[in-house]
This record gives C-alpha cells, sequence and structure tokens, in this order.
C-alpha cells in the first residue's frame, strides 16, 4: 500500500497473524495516543493462524479447573514448560477467549447459546473451544475486522522485513522491503515485537503454509538474540500423504481411529490405553502428538503400515461418526478430503501419516514476552517463552498467540513510552543495508550460478534425514555439515529475476537464507541434548535425563557457522517432574 | 513418457514489457497437482521471474485467485488434470490493476472491507468479567454463513457490475456487512446501512449472481443482498408510511 510521510512509530509489529493482531489492539487500549504499525510480507488475513482447524484452550466449564489444564500442559511438554508462565497462561486464558467473543468470533455454542467445548489430545477435560473445524481462520479474521476500527492501527502490507535496526544497544525499528515497489527503506520505532509464526518450510512435509520461513526467529538471531528450544519440533499425526494438509485432531476429539494395514488400532500396543468405542481422554487416540507421531513410526520399522505413492501411511478412520456430526462438527475434513483426496470420509477411510506442523522453540523471552535485546519483543510461535516444553498440547497454541501477544502488547507499549528519541545512526544502518541487499541480490556480479529452488530442495532433504522424528549423533551431524556447505553454495546464489516490482524470488532468497539460520539452530541444538523428551527423540539416547537436561537450550548465532549453545534451568512451581501417563 | 500440458500465463513486469503478453510453459501433469503446482514447478524448473500470490495451499487463505480459462478460481484447490489436453490460459483476477503478472493491486479491496465497519458495534460493551454474549446455534446459523469469506476477491472478478463501476463496494463486502447485521451481538445496522445505501453501495447490483457462482466457500453473496434488499424495501416503505412505529 502506499505511503506518505516519515515511517515512525512508537510500537512496530512484524507479522499479522493472531499474535501480532492482538499485540496491536493490546497496544491501541494500553495507551489510545501511540502509533502502532504492523508490517507483514502478506495481507494480515493471509497468515497462517488462517489454517488452524481445531481450536482454542480455555478453562469455561465448573467441572474443570486452571489447575488441570497447567497439569495438562505440563506433563504434555514432558516438564520442559516453565511453571509460571503455564500458570499466567491458564488463568489469562478464559478471558482472552471471552473478549474475542465480544469481538464477533462465531464460537460454536451449546443450544442454551453458552460457549461449546470439545476434548482434544492430552487433554484430561473438554475445555477446547472451537468454531466448527475453521477455528484459526474464524479467529483470525474477526481480529483483523477488530484492528480496522482502532485509528492509530497503521499498516504496511506486504512489506519484507530484512534485518532489525539495532542503535545504541536497543532494538529502534526494522529495515524492509515494500514489494510492490522494490524500495528498501528504514521504519523506526520505540518498541520491536515480532509475530512472524513459526518455521515448518525447513522441512519438506508440513502442514505450514508457504510463508512460515522463520523469518522473525532468524532476524533476532541474527541481531545475538538466542533461540531458544530449537529442537523440540512437533509432527502432527494426521496429514494428507502428498499434500501434507491437517486432519484436525478434532476429527480424534469426535471419535476418529488410526488403524493399521490390518484394521488394527494399533496405539494400544504403545502405552497410550486400551481402545474403547468412545473417546477417552488422554488416551489412545487422544493421546499427546509426539506419542502418536513416534507410535507411527515403529509401526512402519514393523511393517505394520500401509505403502502409496507417497510413502508410509496408516488410516483416520471416522466414517461410524456418521454424515451428521461430520457435517456439522468437523466440515472442514470432509471438505478437504472431497478436494484433496477424492474420498468421502463418511463413507471411506482417510490415508494419514505424520507431518511437521509446529515448532515448540523459538526466540527466547521472558513471561512477558521481552527478550534479551533492549527494545525487542516477541509472542506466538515465534517465540518461545515457553509454554509448550517439549510437546505442545493441541489447542494451546491459538490461546498462547492471545494471552502472550497481549501481553507483548502491553509491555512493548510502556517501554516504547518511556523512550524519547532515535539512535543518530539509524539512518546510516539502513543504507548500509539497503546497499547489501542489492549488492546481493540485484546487482550481483562474478561467477553466481546457485539456484533457490535447488538448494531449498537439498536442505529439506538434510532437515528430514537428519532431524526427524528420530534423530542420532550421525544422523544430525551429518545434515549440520550439509547445511553448511549450502550456505557456502548460497554465497554465489544468483537471481533470474532482478525486476524491483513484486520479485517473490528474491523474497525466496532471502527466507532461504532465514531457514539455514533456524535449521542450524534446530541441528545444533538437537546435537547437544544428549537425551530423549517429547518431540526429541534420540535413538542413541532413548531416556529423559532430568539430571543434566531439565534445562531450556540457548543457541546463539556465532562467525563460524554453527550455533553455540548454552542451558538455562527450568522453572518448577508446583509440578515436581514425573511420568507422563496415557490411557492408565 | 510423461504426459505435459501447455499454460499460457499472461506475463507483465512493468520495467520491461510495454504491454502484457501470453508466455507458453509446458509442464507434466500429474494427477494430485492443482493449478498452483504446476505455476511452483514453472517457477522451480522453468522460469524462476513469474511472478504470483500463494501461501496455504488449502483453501483458506485465499491468496492464490486467478483467471483460469477466463474463470476466476482458487488455483490451489483446482486440479490441472481438469483442463486436458489444454492449452490452459491463466491470467490475473479480472477488473482489479495488475502490480506484475499473476499479482492484482488489493489496496481497493481493502478499502472497501472496511468501508462497512466490519466490527461488533454496541452501545455499550460488556467486559471481559462479565462473561460471554449468548448466542444459540440458531442465531449463530442467522449470519455463519457470510462469516465464511476467505477475501480472496473472486466475486469481485465475476461481477459485471464491478467491471463497470469499479467504485461499486461489491459482494464481498456487502456479505461481509451482512455478517455483522444478523449477528445478535450487534447494533450497528443504521452505521452500515449509510455505507450499503450510499451511491456506490447495494442497489448497484443488478443480482446477476455470479458471485455466488464463483464463490469457492458458499458464501453466496448475491443472497446476502437479495436479502437486504428485500428487507431495506421492506423498512423504507415501514419508515414511510409508519413515521411513529418501530425506529
Amino acid at each position: 500500500m502506499a505511503r506518505y510521510g516519515p515511517n515512525e512509530h512508537d510500537v512496530l509489529i512484524v507479522g499479522g497473524g493472531g499474535a501480532g493482531l492482538r499485540a496491536a489492539i493490546a497496544v491501541a487500549e494500553t495507551n489510545p495516543k501511540l502509533s502502532i504499525a504492523v508490517v507483514s510480507k502478506v495481507y494480515p488475513m493471509r497468515s497462517h493462524t488462517v489454517s488452524a482447524e481445531g481450536g482454542a484452550a480455555a478453562v469455561i466449564k465448573p467441572d474443570d479447573s486452571l489447575d488441570d489444564h497447567a497439569y495438562d500442559t505440563i506433563s504434555g511438554g514432558d516438564w520442559l514448560c516453565d511453571q509460571d508462565a503455564v500458570e499466567a497462561f491458564v488463568k489469562e486464558a478464559p478471558e482472552e477467549m471471552i473478549r474475542l467473543e465480544h469481538w464477533g468470533c462465531p464460537w460454536s455454542r451449546e443450544e442454551n447459546g453458552s460457549i461449546a467445548v470439545r476434548p482434544f489430545g492430552g487433554m484430561k477435560n473438554k475445555r477446547t473451544w472451537f468454531a466448527a473445524d475453521k477455528t484459526g481462520f474464524h479467529m483470525l479474521h474477526s481480529m483483523f475486522q477488530t484492528t480496522l476500527k482502532y485509528d492509530p492501527i497503521d499498516r504496511y502490507d506486504e512489506y519484507f522485513v530484512t534485518s532489525l535496526l539495532v542503535d545504541d544497544g536497543r532494538c529502534q525499528g526494522v529495515v524492509a522491503l515494500e514489494l510492490a515497489t522494490g524500495k528498501i527503506e528504514p521504519i523506526a520505532a520505540k518498541s520491536v515485537i515480532l509475530c512472524t509464526g513459526g518455521c515448518g518450510k525447513v522441512f519438506p512435509f508440513t502442514t505450514n503454509a508457504n510463508i512460515k520461513t522463520g523469518d522473525g526467529m532468524a532476524i533476532a538471531y541474527r541481531a545475538g538474540v538466542p533461540l531458544k528450544d530449537m529442537e523440540f519440533v512437533q509432527y502432527h499425526p494426521t496429514g494428507l500423504p502428498f499434500t501434507g494438509i491437517l486432519i484436525t485432531e478434532a476429527a480424534r476429539a469426535e471419535g476418529g481411529r488410526l488403524l493399521n494395514k490390518d484394521g488394527y488400532r494399533y496405539l494400544q500396543d504403545y502405552d497410550l490405553g486400551i481402545p474403547e468405542d468412545k473417546p477417552v481422554l488422554r488416551s489412545m487416540e487422544l493421546g499427546p502428538r509426539d506419542r502418536l507421531s513416534q507410535a507411527f513410526e515403529k509401526e512402519k520399522e514393523k511393517g505394520r503400515t500401509l505403502n502409496g505413492p507417497y510413502g508410509e501411511f496408516v488410516h483416520l478412520d471416522i466414517r461410524h461418526l456418521g454424515k451428521e456430526v461430520i457435517d456439522e462438527k468437523i466440515p472442514f475434513v470432509r471438505e478437504l478430503c472431497r478436494k484433496y483426496e477424492n474420498i468421502d470420509p463418511v463413507h471411506e477411510m482417510i490415508p494419514v501419516r505424520p507431518v511437521v506442523h509446529y515448532i515448540m522453540g523459538g526466540i527466547h523471552t521472558d513471561i512477558n514476552g521481552e527478550t534479551l535485546l533492549d527494545g525487542l519483543f516477541a509472542a506466538g510461535e515465534t517465540a518461545c517463552v515457553s509454554i509448550n516444553g517439549a510437546n505442545r498440547l493441541g489447542s494451546n497454541s491459538l490461546t498462547e498467540l492471545l494471552v502472550f501477544g497481549a501481553r507483548a502488547g502491553r509491555v512493548a507499549a510502556e517501554y516504547a513510552s518511556s523512550q524519547t528519541s532515535f539512535g543518530s545512526r539509524l539512518e546510516a544502518l539502513a543504507t548500509d543495508e539497503k546497499k547489501r541487499i542489492e549488492k546481493t541480490f540485484f546487482n550481483s556480479s562474478g561467477n553466481r550460478s546457485e539456484r533457490v529452488a535447488d538448494l531449498r530442495k537439498e536442505m529439506h532433504n538434510a532437515m528430514e534425514q537428519g532431524a526427524g522424528i528420530y534423530r542420532t549423533e550421525t544422523s544430525l551431524k551429518s545434515s549440520g555439515e550439509i547445511l553448511g556447505e549450502l550456505r557456502e553454495r548460497f554465497k554465489k546464489i544468483s537471481l533470474e529475476d532482478k525486476s524491483y516490482t513484486f520479485n517473490t524470488q528474491f523474497v525466496s532468497a532471502m527466507e532461504l537464507s532465514y531457514m539455514f539460520d533456524v535449521a542450524e539452530s534446530i541441528i545444533e541444538s538437537a546435537l547437544q541434548r544428549t537425551e530423549s523428551r517429547g518431540s526429541h527423540q534420540r535413538t542413541d539416547f532413548p531416556e529423559r535425563d532430568d539430571q543434566n537436561f531439565l534445562k531450556h537450550s540457548l543457541s546463539y548465532k556465532t562467525e563460524q557457522g554453527s550455533a553455540r549453545v548454552e542451558y538455562q534451568p527450568v522453572t518448577i512451581t508446583r509440578w515436581p517432574p514425573g511420568e507422563r501417563k496415557y490411557g492408565r | 513418457m510423461e504426459t505435459t500440458i501447455t499454460l499460457q500465463i499472461l506475463r507483465y513486469i512493468p520495467e520491461k514489457d510495454p504491454d502484457p503478453f501470453y508466455q507458453e510453459y509446458e509442464v507434466p501433469i500429474r494427477e494430485e497437482w492443482v493449478i498452483l503446482d504446476a505455476l511452483n514447478y514453472i517457477k522451480d524448473h522453468i522460469d524462476g521471474t513469474l511472478s504470483y500470490r500463494w501461501s496455504c495451499r488449502m483453501g483458506v487463505c485465499g491468496s492464490c485467485g486467478m483467471m483460469v480459462n477466463e474463470k476466476p478460481i482458487l488455483t490451489c484447490e483446482t486440479f490441472l488434470e481438469k483442463y486436458m489436453p489444454g492449452p490452459v490460459r491463466i491470467a490475473p483476477l479480472n477488473y482489479f490493476g495488475v502490480i506484475r503478472d499473476l499479482v492484482v493491486e488489493t489496496d481497493g479491496f481493502m478499502e472497501k472491507v472496511k468501508r462497512v465497519k466490519p466490527w461488533i458495534i454496541r452501545d455499550r460493551e460488556k467486559a471481559p468479567s462479565e462473561g460471554e454474549y449468548l448466542q444459540t446455534p440458531e442465531q449463530l446459523s442467522e449470519y455463519k454463513q457470510y462469516s465464511m469469506c476467505i477475501n480472496c476477491m473472486l466475486c469481485y472478478s465475476a461481477c459485471p457490475v464491478v467491471g463497470l463501476e469499479p467504485e461499486f463496494i461489491g459482494p464481498a463486502a456487502i456479505a461481509l456487512a451482512q455478517r455483522y447485521n444478523y449477528d445478535n451481538r450487534d447494533e450497528g445496522e443504521n452505521q452500515r446501512n449509510d455505507v450499503l445505501l450510499a451511491d456506490d453501495g447495494i442497489y448497484e447490483c443488478t443480482l446477476v449472481g455470479e458471485c455466488s457462482e464463483v464463490c469457492p466457500k458458499k458464501v453466496d453473496p448475491a443472497g446476502a443482498i437479495q436479502r437486504y434488499k428485500v428487507q431495506g424495501a421492506t423498512e423504507w416503505w415501514t419508515s414511510v408510511l409508519l413515521p411513529f412505529g418501530k425506529k
């Protein structure tokens, strides 16, 4: 969108998904005099929050309790969650969800008009609010439309951020390229909140949208901010085999069953309980995602999965739910299966396999979204507070966007109010950045022959082979070496497209460079965590090791290439580490 | 031998091309491929300069609408095989300015969305501590269909009125206004009426119904417009004939 006048704001939010929009509203409500801007590489309603399906957890029913929600979250996260953060999260969740209801979110309802809730994986009670099975879509659109009523919220739609502006030890904005014109310019702000989402695109097979390339993580990492717990990558157990399109956990919550090639409910062989006709909370198909995805891998080893053109798969069977329940509770599942698999789940079983879905790790923040760099905040999937520990429970991430988006917004507003001026070097820093971008991508010369698509494909292979559901020192080291080589080759990147008008090849090249940083951080953190916990499974170190690893990893960017990993203790308040029990 | 199909894609890079032109690409046909997969194949293997928007690849982010053989569709949910033996013509969405190749100008649409005040308007807003507004499943179903719009803008490209009168507020924005008007939590109908009844508002619509035909989410903007016109006419007569009645 065309812009006039100087790009100066009090609070700048990078990313217009759920966390970014919630943060923007929080700033506007904290101090209506502040100038706020949301800068995003896509129009906000295209953000990946839009794809979230199943629901958002918050205690609302009398038979539920905050302690239960906290315990489910902490045990689900294999005790790597910071318990003070989890306690704040479960306490603030209901109010945040009601706020969204007041903003028009079309939550599914009980007959009497109150909020309806459904069961979800790893949750002891029903506490997942839902808008049929397009929960993220409705949350995002409700929030985006609500931001339109706040005059102080300005937007930079389709601006691609290339770096943070850091002067005098504090973050004071970003440098961004306007996609429509190719204009590279500084956007100054007294505080900056990164809400850029996750990085599923470092893997080849993912539910994540094309835009999820870890941009915020990488630009923070490059500015010296550590990334926390990056070894914890969540595989969702039920993706469609070719596309990786997500079949929501709600399908299992409503009663869907996972069957191997013999039609056997194989989860019963993996300490997840005994099969019942009706879904049982915290049992079988309603176990946590890490355990279900790992069970699939074991079934595959035993030769009990089915073979298809896109690899091994199992069946998700929802036929017994009947057309009426499917159409009312999970209509999107039916729509997606019909459209993309050419099957009708009312009559046929759905082929599924585990698929990269979410990263528990992210930019290291405290309970208020503050990072170690003054003036820089983060919230949502791009951040790691951590409430998700070693494995996130389904339906906690949408709520996280609200609770921690709001917290980051409030604190960033206060921080901005306390700052009086901008550093003197901002213009010069932005000019240097502009020169770097132009030299690397637009006016490059010399012997350059590497292509974005080739390098990206090789990175995908390395990540899938080395850092998938099960990892070993050998697999991780080998992938780390390949990444190092790819980075070298990236120095010879050549764009066929030198246009300044909506150059999507430039965007892809920048995103690839961001993904290299994120991938490096994942590999190095995974290599150094010589234990198995939650989604991080080392076949060479199969046990959880609380003695040495009840702590968060913090990876820092170094000059040499591979990350430097440090550790910080996990905050334990009321739930000492214990055994994760499901189905018993 | 691999079967292929020819795509004829409208290209336009303003710094370079005086006018848009069709460029041909031959791509493999695979049964699981949607049109978008073929575009990505071109981008990765044949011509890295082709520009288009896409993101979710599951029909919900609304980015990848294009004209395919003269019809506005979402390229991520339309299979390539359907167009055998080809060729397939792919162009940017009708009635929007073209920034480059298949990328159209969106800010005008965004302004129309904002103009209908798509947020809950109330005289008095409840505090979160007072709990949720009650809304029965029946009340939800009053507006639910209109809340399913993904802002893909296909309906604008199908609408002959938008073609003639670019200022027309358009199907998606009207459906969005109705989404809030029919929500029992909302009291903002009068404010939205000011927008809908303006010169570029709802009465420009000639009820061709193309918008509902092309809508990938069955939002039925034409139905929303029809419902408004019937109701609007009734309310107008009520206000003229019964000045002391409800109002």
